[in-house]
């Protein structure tokens, strides 16, 4: 599948959510952990080798589940391949905690229902759709029954 | 590069809901030719597929820092996804209506994960001030107060409305069923669910109870904000953002002016 590499290259430069060095493994058999930086740039996580200004690759955090794997240790893995997992170990319970944390936030989808459940509050407070003052409550993204919709088909 | 190409694809036709899907014309990288292809925008993903039965994608342009602008094309209703980078290519599409390339053009210059987190924290800010300003119905926690002034470069924010652990979820997460699972075992899908164990600290704050309110449905974990000001997440969210937006309104005003000079350009251009 083709995808714009430059660009996504480009986005791991930007600020970050959270960067640091852990030790990564990949989902592989026979994969084993490396040093890596890690670094979160909204819902993707590039990991670099230490020092290198390009990323050796980059995790779509979408339809992922995040485990604890250990004290210090999480892990990755996509729901359609549940049992691959990229195995990420760090310095402290601490710092594991934390990165479970912005990961599981990190995504768009994730996002969307928290935007889906203030809507819904400040609707259910006031009587009014906390959008319409942006003119953005027609959206698609902005949706409370998107999952009921049928796909948009194009006019 | 590495992507987690299989599961990218995979985010394409799975269940949730795209953002907008249609037919569009995009140009060719090498072939110059336009080729008609099935679009499905989710998030700040933007798919093209063979056609509208295809199993997977052909491609995918990750739409983050992107600008959204009309273009001079031979093909009508052309319009361009552009980015602000070195030796950035130019995506080049064509709709097959004014307003079909009016409401990709609108689509496409929101998606990104940064326009919906403003969204979110605006949402956000919206209802603590409501909650603090109706001296809100929380129950006496004796816990770290509240008091800390509603400003946005203040994370502490988020401590008012951290998640507990609650049998009483909004509807639309998955049954108690499953979130008794997810309190014994320590895994968490993002965009599945929204709780999770309460003995978990969020950044430096200790789990406290949610705001309450009279169902008993409490709010979903807060998405982080990011350190210092909203300033400089302006570098990924492209040139279109005024240095020093940081207000939502005007940022957001931004975008809806954008999208009515595209209006006036073509509505001239005609």
């Amino acid at each position: 599948m083709r995808f714009n590499e430059k660009e996504l290259v480009s986005l791991s430069r930007q600020p970050s959510q959270r960067a640091a060095e852990l030790g990564m493994k990949g989902p592989k058999k026979g994969d084993v952990v490396k040093k890596r930086l890690v670094k979160l740039v909204v819902n993707f996580l590039f990991y670099f080798r230490t020092d290198e200004e390009e990323p050796l690759g980059a995790l779509l955090l979408e339809q992922c589940r995040v485990e604890r794997e250990d004290d210090q240790a999480f892990s990755i893995a996509f729901l359609d391949e549940a049992e691959r997992k990229y195995l990420f170990e760090c310095d402290s319970q601490e710092q594991c905690l934390e990165w479970i944390d912005s990961i599981v936030k990190a995504s768009y989808e994730f996002m969307r229902k928290n935007l889906i459940f203030y809507r819904t509050e400040i609707h259910r407070m006031t009587g009014k759709d906390p959008l319409e003052q942006y003119g953005i409550s027609d959206e698609t993204r902005f949706q409370v029954n998107s999952g009921l919709q049928p796909i948009t088909k194009e006019a | 590069m590495k992507l987690n190409e299989r599961s990218v694809a995979h985010y394409a036709t799975c269940d949730s809901p795209p953002d907008k899907t249609g037919f569009l014309f995009k140009k060719g990288e090498r072939n110059t030719a336009y080729h008609r292809r099935w679009f499905i925008l989710k998030g700040n993903m933007l798919f093209y597929l063979e056609d509208r039965e295809s199993r997977e994608p052909i491609g995918v342009i990750v739409l983050e820092g992107c600008t959204v602008e009309l273009c001079e094309s031979v093909e009508e209703f052309a319009f361009a996804v552009k980015f602000d980078c070195a030796k950035a290519r130019v995506y080049k599409m064509a709709a097959e209506s004014q307003a079909a390339m009016e409401s990709w053009v609108k689509a496409l210059s929101r998606a990104s994960f940064d326009y919906m987190r403003l969204v979110v924290r605006e949402l956000e800010r919206q209802l603590e001030e409501m909650q603090e300003a109706s001296g809100a119905s929380t129950p006496s926690r004796g816990k770290a107060s509240r008091r800390q002034q509603s400003s946005r470069s203040k994370p502490a924010l988020q401590s008012g409305l951290a998640v507990a652990p609650s049998t009483h979820l909004p509807a639309y997460t998955r049954g108690t069923q499953e979130e008794v699972q997810l309190l014994s075992g320590p895994a968490w899908e993002n965009g599945v669910s929204w709780s999770r164990p309460g003995a978990l600290p969020n950044g430096s704050e200790p789990p406290q109870e949610g705001y309450g309110s009279s169902d008993g449905v409490r709010p979903p974990p807060v998405p982080p904000r990011r350190r210092g000001t909203i300033g400089y997440s302006t570098s990924s969210l492209e040139s279109p953002v005024s240095p020093g937006t940081v207000c939502f309104s005007k940022l957001h005003d931004w975008y809806g002016k954008e999208v009515a000079d595209l209006r006036v350009e073509w509505l001239q251009s005609q």
